[in-house]
């Protein structure tokens, strides 16, 4: 041996390994990551590539086959029910395992393990709202009722089945490059998942803490006039005119209501860093036979969410002797979401109720053992939360339970909050439910009756059901369990000190507000508030009225409508907000003020066609104006806390303006002089001009490059290699084709009852969660083309059909 | 003829290896030594056989991922990592580092059994 060189070599060849096989702080372990064998380059899937296999299960009670078609859309046949689950579950994991992990792990308030110290105040918001809480009371409901929890069982087994034979070269590459390993599912997990569903739709409806401080500024008149619970415009889901029923129950307000509460002028600091999009809303709406070309119904739904790589649905067919369903699914819970079968179809959008309130608590000193509560001290409920930090320490949080839920924000808590105010959340999330099974149901679900028992159950997040069947029955509910409120209770923050300003109980189910077969023909929701105000009840919410507004009106003025007119509706970039408004504005802006240039976009608004097409510049001219409008109207009020008042809803604004152009608040508080409506008009078109010139500057002036369309993987700016950006469409917030700078349509379905069913679908992403398969995003251009794909209720004897292009065998071990 | 020899053994066992998840990632390592031990060339010959081996038993097999997946992954990961989206180069890079491990892996093989210097 040549001992000196052979050292020398040693040394570099060990140093070597050892440098690749260490991970440097976000940089993976290089040669792990850079080995062909087990590396990233082992989730470049074989272009063309197909699942097929045969594989064997113990806990399977009969032969299961899977037939994956062109699109990878799996065709689910099993011969029970606990097989059929157990498969979804697999082939969520297969497909989707790093994004149901995730998932489930930010719900419960874990991103810390994943992400490190950044994600600490995240999850402990997520915990101090009680998330986890809500889970394991869902969980207790979903494992009580004997059916409910083997469904659950056999999802999470087949979840499960797939974890545990993934081999390390296998792993999804986000734990390559994060280097973390996939955790093993529960029923627990579903229920988190559910829970992520539930504050994702009725956290952020209601705005107490924000409302409070606009209470401290307002007087109570001021208050109506900003933030109407009735839109002027307001075509409600349930037709006008609809009867309602003497309300079963009716809540009374506390006596000290006025005092303690209405004039109370105390302002809140405590606010939310994590706020779910209050544009988180959908479409859908149904026509009947009478208004078809065929005589058959029509329906359709877009929901609007964050657009995400992967997204947040995943489309199959589940097929068993007794039941036969298409749509798609929630990765991460069983059965299908929004769909149809042999019978009947389905659709949902958010009710957007205010079903989350604030309590005031005090309690007895600082160590938050006891509060008061009905003139005595009650003893609070501690639940330790331990939140484990990737390359980091654990950090202990003590979350005081009190008989409302949990306090949210006190002195524990400090997200830059400094008063003295300790907060508890009653919120609807909370209460034990099991909405799994409505979706269970309502898949096998064969008519009207079956539908209304399936959403009976369904407790939160409201959601407004939209039904069709093949004889002929159209249909909507919004169905929720809604508290009974008396009028003005939850707008601000409660006290949390007397039990007369607690829920008094809850709306009861049959009140809620439907509709069946209605004589125009058609039903809509659109997130717009349900019923005019003859509906006996008091109820607050984040109502969109516009996107309801053009539906209706379309709706009504069509008649033999194909399947084509609703996927153009759809489609549609109809500016109603713009329609109203444009007369106002035009009216108050004084051009003599306006130089040359800003004359130019004077013009191209003026002469805009309404439409929020992606090469409109009229849509970006009006958006930057309004925007500024707005600004100029309310912010010099609203700052005058902080955190800020909320922002009048787009149309609160609007119908004051277009009511009353004199208007009131026009005037800049901060500034000696009085600013009249046209003054703020001019001034604020005037700064809207600054913007569109630093737009045009940067060639984004036509509306799609202005919003940027863009769907981003679920790691958002840490992974932009994975995101698809600069998508050519159009639509906006406010507009039937929903669609924002990375939300909106998340799922487009049209179900025709004809005959035979048709049905098209797509949704902006792709059945492969894996950046390295072609069915990672190859839904994207169909989506962004406004097509769709038809969609395949297949049948059990067309297994030899030329779209079939890998089968996977599953059977009992 | 030694050089091929070597090279070939040294690209076939990083291949067979690989193929194992009972084997870490860098077993490659220890056979490219044993390579470099017992086919008597140069040092110089027995680095390269070893890093040439190496380099096309990873980048080979890459190169042939790639070719199947049309560059799909290694187009994104070539941002990722800050290579300007060339997959080239991520084949390359994937070659180098397999190379460069095997190669004095087989020169610590060669100088275990040399004698004396030349």
């Amino acid at each position: 041996m040549r001992l000196v060189p052979f050292l020398r070599s040693a040394t570099v060849t060990t140093a070597l390994v050892v440098v690749l096989n260490k991970p440097f702080g976000k940089v993976p372990a290089l040669g792990k990551f850079f080995s062909p064998h087990i590396g990233f380059w082992q989730n470049a899937e074989p272009f063309d590539a197909v699942p097929s296999a045969s594989l064997q299960f113990p806990s399977l009670k009969g032969a299961t086959s899977v037939y994956f078609d062109e699109r990878l859309v799996p065709h689910v046949f099993a011969q029970y029910d606990e097989d059929l689950y157990f498969v979804q579950g697999y082939l969520h994991a297969k497909f989707r395992l790093f994004q149901i992990d995730l998932q489930t792990r930010a719900a419960a308030g874990r991103a810390s393990e994943l992400a490190g110290p950044k994600a600490i105040n995240f999850d402990k918001e997520q915990r101090r709202l009680g998330m986890v809480f809500a889970a394991e009371n869902a969980l207790r409901e979903i494992e009580k009722d004997p059916l409910s929890r083997s469904l659950f069982d056999a999802y999470t087994s087949g979840v499960n089945a797939y974890i545990d034979q993934l081999t390390e070269a296998e792993l999804p590459i986000e734990y390559k490059l994060m280097q973390a390993t996939p955790e093993r599912w529960s029923n627990l997990r579903t229920a988190l998942l559910l829970k992520m569903m539930a504050k994702m739709l009725s956290s952020g409806t209601e705005n107490d803490l924000a409302g409070t401080n606009a209470k401290s500024i307002f007087l109570p008149d001021q208050l109506k006039q900003l933030y109407p619970q009735v839109p002027d415009s307001l075509l409600p889901i349930v037709p006008s005119a609809t009867a309602f029923a003497r309300p079963g129950i009716v809540p009374v307000a506390p006596t000290s209501a006025d005092s303690l509460y209405f004039s109370h002028r105390d302002t809140v600091e405590a606010h939310s860093h994590y706020q779910p999009d209050p544009d988180n809303g959908s479409n859908n709406w149904v026509v009947a036979g009478i208004k078809t070309k065929s005589g058959a119904p029509i329906l359709a739904n877009d929901p609007h969410l964050e657009l995400s790589l992967p997204s947040i649905w995943y489309e199959m067919q589940l097929t068993t002797p007794t039941s036969n369903v298409y749509g798609v699914s929630l990765p991460g819970s069983p059965m299908v979401v929004i769909g149809f079968n042999d019978s009947i179809a389905w659709g949902v959008t958010n009710s957007q109720r205010d079903v989350k309130d604030y309590y005031e608590i005090r309690f007895k000193d600082e160590s938050r053992k006891e509060y008061f509560y009905n003139g005595k001290w009650e003893p609070t409920r501690f639940r330790i939360e331990e939140i484990k930090v990737k390359d980091s320490t654990t950090v202990y949080d003590t979350v005081a339970y009190t008989v409302f839920g949990p306090v949210m924000f006190d002195q524990q808590f400090s997200n830059g909050y400094t008063k003295q105010m300790n907060l508890a959340v009653r919120w609807a999330a909370h209460d034990p439910s099991n909405e799994g099974m409505t979706f269970y149901k309502l898949n096998r679900a064969r008519n009207y009756a079956d539908y209304v028992e399936a959403i009976r159950t369904f407790q939160c997040p409201g959601q407004n059901f939209v039904f069709a069947s093949k004889t002929g029955d159209i249909a909507i509910w919004q169905q929720g369990r809604f508290p009974a409120r008396w009028p003005g209770q939850g707008l601000y923050v409660m006290p949390g000190w007397d039990s007369s300003y607690a829920w008094q109980g809850f709306i009861p189910q049959e009140e809620n507000p439907h509709s069946l077969n209605p004589e125009r023909g058609f039903l809509q929701s659109a997130n717009q508030r349900a019923a005019d105000s003859t509906y006996p009840y008091f109820i607050p919410g984040s109502y969109i009225t516009a996107r309801g507004v053009r539906i209706d009106k379309q709706l009504a003025g069509m008649n033999q409508i194909t399947p084509q007119d609703m996927m153009a509706l759809h489609q549609d970039y109809f500016n109603t907000s713009a329609e109203d408004l444009r007369p106002v504005l035009l009216k108050n802006i004084r051009i003599d003020q306006l130089t040359g240039n800003e004359k130019v976009y004077l013009d191209a608004f003026t002469n805009w066609d309404l439409l929020a097409t992606p090469n409109s510049i009229g849509q970006t001219v009006f958006q930057c104006f309004w925007d500024s409008v707005q600004s100029a109207i309310w912010k010099d009020e609203l700052t005058r806390t902080d955190p800020m008042a909320p922002w009048p809803t787009e149309q609160s604004t609007l119908e004051l303006l277009v009511r009353d152009s004199a208007l009131s608040f026009a005037d800049d508080v901060r500034t000696p002089v009085i600013e009249s409506l046209s003054d703020q008009i001019t001034l604020a078109f005037k700064r809207a001009c600054q913007v569109l010139d630093a737009e045009k500057a940067a060639g984004k002036l036509e509306w799609s490059k202005h919003m940027n369309p863009s769907v981003y993987h679920l790691l958002k700016d840490a992974l932009p290699a994975f995101a698809h950006k600069g998508m050519k469409v159009g639509g906006y917030g406010n507009i039937v084709n929903a669609i924002k700078h990375s939300h909106g349509p998340s799922w487009r379905m049209i179900v025709h009852l004809s005959e035979k069913t048709e049905a098209w679908g797509v949704y902006p992403g792709g059945q492969s969660g894996n950046p390295g398969s072609r069915f990672y995003d190859d839904y994207i251009s169909v989506w962004e083309k406004g097509t769709y794909h038809p969609l395949w209720l297949m049948r059990a004897e067309e297994k030899d059909d030329a779209r079939i292009k890998g089968v996977i065998e599953f059977k009992k071990s | 003829m030694k050089f091929a020899v070597a090279l070939l053994l040294t690209f076939l066992t990083g291949l067979a290896m690989g193929m194992t998840s009972l084997i870490p990632w860098w077993g490659f390592v220890v056979a490219a030594a044993l390579v470099g031990a017992i086919v008597r060339q140069t040092a110089a010959k027995s680095f390269s056989a070893g890093f040439l081996g190496m380099f096309l038993s990873w980048g080979g097999l890459a190169w042939w991922i790639d070719w199947q997946n049309k560059s799909l992954l290694s187009q994104k990961i070539a941002h990722v990592l800050p290579l300007g989206g060339s997959a080239a180069a991520l084949i390359f890079i994937t070659g180098l580092l397999g190379g460069l491990l095997a190669g004095f892996a087989a020169l610590c093989g060669y100088y275990a059994r040399a004698t004396s210097s030349k």
